[in-house]
């Protein structure tokens, strides 16, 4: 690529959550889902969860967007299944907090294992919005909300 | 026929500072003036002027700064009445932009004219400032919003229009030329096809007005907007043409100084138009700016400014038709300077980033035109969008750009 922000920016392992999403698909378990739009660009998300006693037994995500918001609601399907509810909310802070984070300052990748991957959004920060726009919708759908979330 | 000599564009590019500015370490090109056109040297310059040298608030002072202002405010509506070939620079109403001038019209002429069972006849290509404002009327008013189709290039379906125009149909608004597809819709046809009816037409001119000699004498439509900020011009000015006696005989869109004769709290009586519907102080120096502006294209030549994008236009098709698994949305035959486009496996936003480390600005998205991206079955397009100081280098670049995300997306 030319340019090394380009680089950090569409690291492997995010092309290939691109062409090969996981956990996309809708589960028959699931006890609440959510959507979410980003209006700016169009991305569409729906985030399924099954949680039964306050653990993520269960999440997937169906939609349509760009790499960087396709690639964010795959590794999130992984990243936080088998996590309890707290656990998840709390990797929902770690998340938001590394995208936005100042691009000059060292990331603090230390709680959010292979999600460090998105340290590059920083640099980017038009396009923190479609890393983070799969994790409002989990956290709406922990939430109960019925409400789409907007990014905007 | 004469053959006017080509835009010399090595020249004009130095008339926009911006351009000598790189973006992200690379050569700016810009190919977004569709969105907002770049500002050149003699409009940056009247708006330094203005403040520096010649303003005060118009139409109310006795003192000599204040006349000089209203002066060169009504002199810029000069300018904008010879750019339209208006018969009167009382035609000319200034707006913040063309979305405030259909809002007026909606509001005010809407108000008046449009009843219950009523239509209000748009087409499928129009942006959402040519729709909405028609709905929130239509809500009001119980009326229906009727939609012309497009075909699979993006042009017009001239019959379906004949066929959509009824006993019901109030006005016929229409976009001019596509910011989305770039389609130039026969508008003189449109015009005369409505007024067989009896049905006037407003056309939306945001795009044309910037690429091509516009004349509303010859076009005879009711009603023409555009906004400055794409014609080179300063943003928070915008232009509504109406025929004068339409002008004349609408209610006022908002209410407050310079739009009234006199006030009393039994009721007030209404100024002349336009002032009529220049409520409050309005954007001075961006007239004055406009005006410059006007100054500018008519001088370089819109015809010249026509040909210029439709060579490169022919250019960049062909440059970007190399590209394996892109796709062009909007291939009307009458189109002008704009190039949107899908890439297999490429979204959108993602390419916009990938092209603005390479210096290129496009737009990504759906252009304000979501019933278009619907008809064409994408969430969004790429748009590449040519203005006068566009060359084949930007496209060149563009087509680099473009090549890179493909190969990273591969």
């Amino acid at each position: 690529m030319s340019s090394a922000e380009l680089r950090e920016l569409y690291q492997t392992t995010i092309l290939d959550h691109n062409k090969r999403p996981r956990n996309y698909r809708e589960p028959e378990q699931a006890n609440r889902r959510a959507e979410g739009v980003n209006p700016l660009c169009g991305d569409e998300v729906t985030v399924y969860l099954e949680v039964v006693d306050d653990v993520v037994q269960d999440v997937a995500f169906q939609g349509t967007g760009c790499a960087i918001s396709k690639s964010a609601a795959s590794l999130m399907t992984e990243s936080v299944k088998g996590r309890s509810v707290e656990e998840t909310l709390g990797l929902f802070d770690r998340f938001t907090e590394l995208v936005t984070s100042d691009p000059q300052s060292e990331p603090d990748v230390g709680e959010v294992g292979k999600l460090a991957v998105f340290a590059g959004v920083r640099e980017f920060p038009v396009r923190v919005k479609c890393a983070t726009l799969a994790w409002h919708t989990l956290r709406a759908a922990i939430e109960g909300r019925d409400e789409p979330v907007k990014t905007e | 026929m004469s053959v006017l000599p080509p835009l010399d564009v090595t020249r004009i590019r130095k008339d926009f500072p911006i351009l000598e500015r790189g973006m992200r370490g690379k050569r700016l090109a810009f190919l977004d003036s569709a969105a907002s056109a770049q500002k050149p040297r003699p409009v940056i310059d009247t708006l330094s002027h203005v403040y520096s040298h010649e303003y005060a608030n118009i139409h109310r002072g006795v003192y000599e700064l204040s006349e000089r202002a209203t002066r060169r405010y009504e002199e810029a509506r000069e300018k904008v009445a010879a750019l339209l070939g208006a018969a009167s620079p009382r035609e000319i109403v200034f707006t913040r932009n063309a979305t405030e001038s259909i809002n007026l019209v909606a509001s005010s002429w809407g108000r008046q004219n449009v009843g219950e069972g009523d239509e209000i006849l748009v087409t499928h290509m129009e942006h959402h400032a040519n729709i909405v404002p028609w709905q929130l009327l239509c809500e009001e008013r119980g009326a229906k919003l009727r939609v012309v189709p497009i075909d699979d290039d993006g042009a017009l379906c001239m019959d379906e229009l004949e066929k959509r125009i009824g006993p019901r149909t109030r006005l016929v608004s229409v976009v001019h030329v596509s910011n989305a597809l770039g389609t130039i819709n026969p508008v003189q046809d449109i015009v005369r096809i409505a007024h067989e009816r009896g049905v006037p037409v407003l056309l939306d001119g945001a795009q044309s007005v910037p690429r091509m000699a516009v004349d509303v004498a010859a076009l005879d439509c009711e009603f023409y907007v555009f906004s400055g900020h794409k014609l080179y011009g300063p943003s928070g000015i915008g232009v509504l043409y109406g025929k004068a006696e339409l002008l004349e005989a609408m209610p006022p869109y908002q209410g407050g100084g310079e739009m009234i004769r006199t006030v009393s709290f039994e009721g007030s009586t209404w100024n002349d138009v336009p002032n009529k519907f220049e409520a409050g102080t309005p954007a001075i120096a961006e007239a004055i700016g406009l005006g410059a502006a006007v100054d500018y294209v008519r001088e370089l030549g819109l015809e010249r400014i026509a040909r210029h994008e439709a060579e490169l236009l022919d250019y960049g098709t062909e440059r970007l038709l190399e590209l394996p698994g892109l796709r062009l949305i909007g291939t009307a035959r009458e189109k002008i300077g704009v190039l949107g486009f899908v890439v297999d496996g490429v979204h959108p936003h993602d390419l916009a980033t990938i092209l603005d480390q390479h210096g290129v600005a496009v737009r990504a998205g759906h252009h304000c035109a979501q019933p278009v991206m619907q008809r064409f079955g994408v969430p969004a397009t790429t748009r590449a969008s040519l203005g006068v100081y566009n060359d084949r280098e930007d496209l060149d670049q563009l087509v680099e750009g473009v090549r890179e995300a493909i190969e990273v997306f591969r």
